[in-house]
């Protein structure tokens, strides 16, 4: 990596992320089960989900066109055959003791994503992304025995697997992170990770090499780390990895190989916040994979391909991009603008409904998100639809409120359905700015204060001071609703000539 | 030829099925299940390399449900026939993770 | 003529003209059971109650002048394998211990829907893994012909309730030859649908690709109505073909002008019993007389069916049966050491000796380094096997041929050596792997009094014309009519 020649040996981390998501179908992958987290046990099953004698699966439309607009986002071939296979293994959460799930014709494979990292654009290849379904929960602090919940049995998952790309912990976390904003894009997943609508496997190997050398450099052993659930968890994992693997490397650089030690799985402990060796790949499972004979091919056709990718939104690269482009936005607050979906087309339709991009802008960063943030809700639940949000973007571009005033309407409208010109009229919030109305207050204050107008006039020392306990008097006069610029500029008028 | 599957991998195959084999099984089992592996070996004399696989005797596709919940079991309904429960779950031997 | 002597139309048509009513009907049922069954060994478990209480029902509903379904107040049988909301379904097995299943199978629901009565579960191979009913975990069954003898299997326990007219009909299932087999040994009519006519929802898998739900009945014209009552198609099986049923009654009896049989050459090589070759030469002849044409043909892949079927069915079975582990129903070791154990020692004490060979097998053919060898190569000989039959059906009308190679055995007499009860199956499973419907009628008896079969199959979903062709036959002879003397 470094440019000068070196006898030091280098090494670079290389990273493939495969992400388990749950997509928010109404119903489960093969049975009319309610998909819902947080039920009682054993709640959300019927005879086919806990995997009873003589059931059969039926596929959900849905949850397939779900997974095909995650593909087509992710630039993937979709393949116009698919079929489902059946991978064994026998575990007490896993109801058939066999899981329905795509073998070797996944219904996506060959795609990339485009992340932005360090200023550059950074390509990571998608291997493949397939749908299986989720297995139950085995329980494990009850006393004296594991109990299994079968609520989660059943619900589409969608499996998304990326090339060995990424040769940094932190881009694994932009990856990542990028990942849960695109399904939540799409629609297809509330990804939330406490529910745990998202889970990560790294797969983690360094390339060591030696500049100096012409061989290439070998690759220390790939350890995949199983089932974090969460990106702390997922970034602490891949920054320990790299150094236990540097260390291992350095104290037994001859064996430490991929060719001369098999693949292993670790697992990740989050008290002691370390990997922990389960297993080497050649004790792993033995799979059995077959193709299902309860459930028949999918072919998608042109049409069908059609109508799924109308359902693709502007991805959030592109979205972020256009906001900089086309409303003037800083790069920092077209992110913030682009995180979410909502919060995008929220501030969209405020523009479109009259407000300028930059007000509109500046009120959902300082007021929308707060408050959002606030209420645990997202900013389109507050109340403030964006034809309303716009309405008080107007009245504050056409200096009929001020600044400080938009924040006491815009809480204010959350409560009432009034517009927000009624909501500033009743608080009393709505600015003069016409200058015949502001003329009398002025020359009142003027009349009241000759001492101060003298100061001013004079020049010097005590004139800035001067005009600013004048136009404080007008401002208190006019119980506040003068607008402090109008006034301004009649004071200097009248005072000045 | 002699025994097609042995004892060592009769053992195996009984781990991946999760049944637990007696001795006496296991040799029984490496005998029969040799038999009929020298049996279907005469699938080897069919030259199937331009064939494709039937999974399936239907040549049929795209068999979906609409995604809309239906009725569920209740909790009392679904642990009915389970040898063992404990509130709400099915409860199995202590699993390590 | 007796009240159980009756088929299931001629029973049909003394309760419509009420001269009997169904709790009558049912009683007498009840009565030949409780008397025959304790040899016979038929059923498993039997529904009294709910028989007479449904029966009851019916009978009111009648007497109210309600419309009534086509099998109104019919007492029937069904395979152990399929859940019934009614008492257990245990498949035989000693695994599924108890269990009750929490819903009906959609066979069920439809028989219900026509007003049967269903009487009870039959027994079964374990799994319907077998072909003789010895493999049932709970007994044999033995055939009413001579209870020295296998009824064959799997559906062993429904052709003998038929047989013995312990029941007015009975459904079975049919993965390599478990509704033909039987029905030939016991001298009964057995159909196997197409794969996909009838749906498998509720139907414990075996062989998923194979199986298929059929009739057992005494003559042609019920396993037409029975079909008739089962065959529709069932948003929860996708398997379940969405296609019109016909009304297989409508031309039963109208026989097939220009019929060409084709009888395979191969069908007739060694193994072949000498009295069964006889009994299937003489039915074509009687084919002859009736105005149809014999060809003979070649199924030239035939003799790789077996071989095939018996890497197909146990990889499949090795899969479906994964499910019984101890979890969420049926048996579980006392006191397992561990939840891995748990799954090891309840399923080595929970199935027979059968079913753990067909699950090794299948889980090795399954495994890494085989599957190629094995399984991936026993589907493209299926691929071979179908275009054999469709090529057959280029010319003719129909296959015909032997459904076993001999007559049923003695019980016993092959339980030690799996592979020669495999043989039974050697005429049988070419329908089931190439999806095709099939039918074993009676077409006579052998020196020893033991029944024999004819089995005819024609193309996916010509069920109409299948029965048809087997219906020329019936009308033609009185090998269906003889029933078996039976001991108390």
């Amino acid at each position: 990596m470094s440019p000068q020649k070196s006898h030091t040996p280098q090494y670079r981390p290389t990273v493939g992320l495969e992400i388990h998501v749950e997509l928010a179908t109404a119903s489960k992958m093969f049975c009319a089960c309610t998909n819902k987290f947080g039920d009682p046990p054993n709640t959300n099953v019927c005879p086919v989900c806990l995997g009873m004698p003589g059931v059969l699966p039926v596929m959900n439309r849905k949850a397939y066109e779900f997974a095909v607009r995650v593909g087509l986002a992710l630039n993937c071939n979709i393949a116009t055959y698919t079929k489902w296979d059946r991978k064994g293994y026998y575990y007490p959460d896993l109801p058939k003791n066999y899981q329905i799930s795509q073998y070797d014709l996944p219904l996506s494979s060959n795609g990339y994503i485009d992340l932005p990292v360090d200023s550059q654009v950074k390509r990571v290849g998608i291997t493949r992304a397939h749908l299986e379904e989720d297995a139950g929960k085995n329980v494990h602090d009850l006393p004296d025995c594991t109990g299994v919940d079968l609520n989660r049995a059943g619900v589409p998952l969608l499996e998304i697997v990326s090339e060995p790309d990424m040769n940094s912990p932190q881009e694994v976390m932009v990856y990542a992170r990028a990942m849960r904003q695109l399904v939540r894009y799409l629609g297809v997943s509330e990804a939330n990770m406490q529910h745990g609508h998202m889970r990560f496997e790294p797969n983690i190997s360094l390339w060591i090499f030696d500049e100096a050398e012409t061989d290439g450099g070998h690759y220390t052993p790939i350890v995949e780390v199983k089932n974090l659930n969460s990106f702390r968890a997922l970034e602490k994992t891949v920054v320990f990895e790299i150094e236990r693997q540097i260390n291992e490397w350095q104290a037994d650089s001859q064996n430490y190989r991929m060719d001369k030690m098999s693949k292993q799985n670790r697992g990740w402990d989050d008290v002691k916040e370390i990997t922990v060796f389960q297993r080497h790949k050649e004790e792993a499972q033995e799979y059995r994979y077959f193709p299902e004979p309860d459930l028949l091919p999918v072919e998608i056709d042109e049409a069908w391909l059609k109508q799924i990718r109308s359902q693709v939104p502007e991805l959030p690269a592109a979205r972020l991009e256009r906001f900089q482009k086309e409303f003037g936005l800083e790069a920092k607050l077209a992110n913030l603008l682009t995180s979410e979906k909502s919060i995008a087309d929220y501030f969209e339709q405020a523009v479109r409904a009259g407000a300028s991009a930059k007000r509109a802008a500046n009120m959902i960063q300082s007021q929308g998100l707060r408050l959002a943030n606030e209420r645990g809700t997202d900013v389109g639940s507050l109340g403030v639809w964006p034809e309303r949000l716009a309405q008080l973007c107007k009245l504050a571009d056409a200096d009929k409120v001020s600044a400080t005033a938009t924040v006491a309407i815009f809480e204010a409208m959350m409560e009432s359905e009034d517009s927000a010109e009624k909501i500033a009229q009743d608080k009393n919030l709505m600015q003069v700015s016409d200058a015949s109305e502001l003329e009398s207050v002025v020359q009142q204050v003027l009349t009241e204060n000759t001492k101060a107008v003298e100061d001013y006039r004079a020049g010097g020392k005590k004139s800035k001071k001067a005009r600013g306990f004048l136009l404080g008097q007008v401002m208190q006069k006019s119980k506040g609703q003068a607008n402090p610029k109008v006034a301004g500029e009649i004071i200097d008028k009248k005072v000045l000539g | 030829m002699s025994a097609k599957i042995g004892p060592e991998q009769v053992r195996k195959v009984a781990h991946l099925a999760r049944i637990k084999l007696s001795e006496s099984e296991v040799e029984q089992f490496s005998e029969q299940l040799s038999d009929i592996l020298t049996y279907v070996d005469q699938l080897n004399e069919l030259d199937t390399s331009n064939v494709e696989p039937t999974t399936h005797p239907l040549r049929l596709s795209n068999v979906f449900r609409k995604d809309e919940a239906g009725e569920t079991l209740s909790n009392e309904a679904a642990l009915a026939n389970a040898p063992k429960k404990h509130g709400g779950f099915f409860a199995v031997p202590k699993v390590l993770e | 003529m007796e009240l159980h002597e009756l088929t299931i139309q001629q029973l049909s048509d003394e309760l419509a003209t009420k001269t009997v009513s169904s709790r009558e009907v049912v009683e007498q049922t009840l009565k030949r059971i409780e008397k025959y069954d304790p040899v016979i060994h038929g059923y498993l478990e039997v529904h009294s109650e709910a028989a007479l209480a449904r029966a009851n029902q019916i009978d009111q509903r009648r007497s109210q002048g309600d419309k009534l379904g086509p099998l109104a107040g019919v007492p029937v049988a069904i395979k152990d394998n399929m859940c019934t909301t009614e008492g257990h379904t245990s498949c035989a097995s000693k695994i599924l211990g108890n269990f009750c299943a929490p819903y009906d199978a959609h066979v069920v629901k439809a028989l219900n829907a026509a007003d049967a009565i269903i009487l009870g579960k039959t027994n079964m191979d374990e799994f319907a893994m077998g072909t003789s009913t010895e493999n049932s975990g709970f007994g044999p069954t033995r055939n009413p012909w001579n209870t020295e003898t296998v009824p064959g299997g799997s559906s062993g326990g429904s052709a003998a309730v038929v047989a013995a007219e312990l029941a007015y009909g009975a459904l079975g299932s049919d993965t390599g030859g478990s509704i033909r087999q039987p029905a030939a040994f016991c001298s009964v009519v057995g159909l196997k649908p197409t794969y996909g006519r009838v749906s498998r929802y509720g139907l414990v898998a075996f062989g998923s690709s194979l199986d298929q739900i059929g009739p057992l009945t005494k003559d042609v014209s019920d396993a037409a109505l029975l079909l008739r009552t089962i065959a529709e198609h069932d948003k929860r099986d996708s398997t379940s073909v969405n296609a019109e049923v016909p009304d297989y009654m409508a031309k039963l009896n109208e026989p097939i002008k220009g019929l060409k049989i084709g009888v395979p050459k191969e069908y007739f090589g060694p193994g072949l019993d000498d009295e069964v070759a006889e009994a299937i030469r003489k039915a074509l002849d009687v084919y002859e007389s009736a105005g149809a044409m014999i060809i003979e043909i070649s199924i030239p892949r035939y003799k790789y069916a077996l071989a095939a079927y018996y890497l197909v069915a146990p990889a499949e079975a090795s899969s479906n049966l994964a499910r019984y582990d101890g979890v969420r129903y049926g048996y579980r070791i006392k006191n397992p050491k561990d939840y891995v154990d748990m799954y090891s020692a309840s399923r080595a004490d929970g199935f027979g000796p059968e079913v753990k060979r067909r699950i090794m097998l299948g889980t090795y053919t399954l495994s890494a380094g085989y599957y190629d060898a094995y399984y991936l190569k026993a589907l493209k000989v299926r691929t071979l096997i179908k275009e054999d039959f469709d090529k057959a059906f280029e010319n003719v009308d129909c296959v015909a041929g032997p459904v076993t190679p001999t007559p049923a055995f003695k019980l016993g007499e092959k339980i030690d050596n799996p592979l020669s009860l495999y043989m039974a199956d050697i005429y049988t499973v070419t329908a089931n792997l190439a999806g095709v419907p099939a039918i074993s009628i009676p077409c006579g008896f052998s020196a020893a009094g033991l029944p024999i079969g004819l089995q005819l199959t024609t193309k996916p979903f010509t069920e109409d014309l299948l029965l048809r062709i087997a219906r020329m036959f019936e009308s033609a002879t009185d090998h269906h009519l003889p029933r078996p003397k039976l001991q108390a």
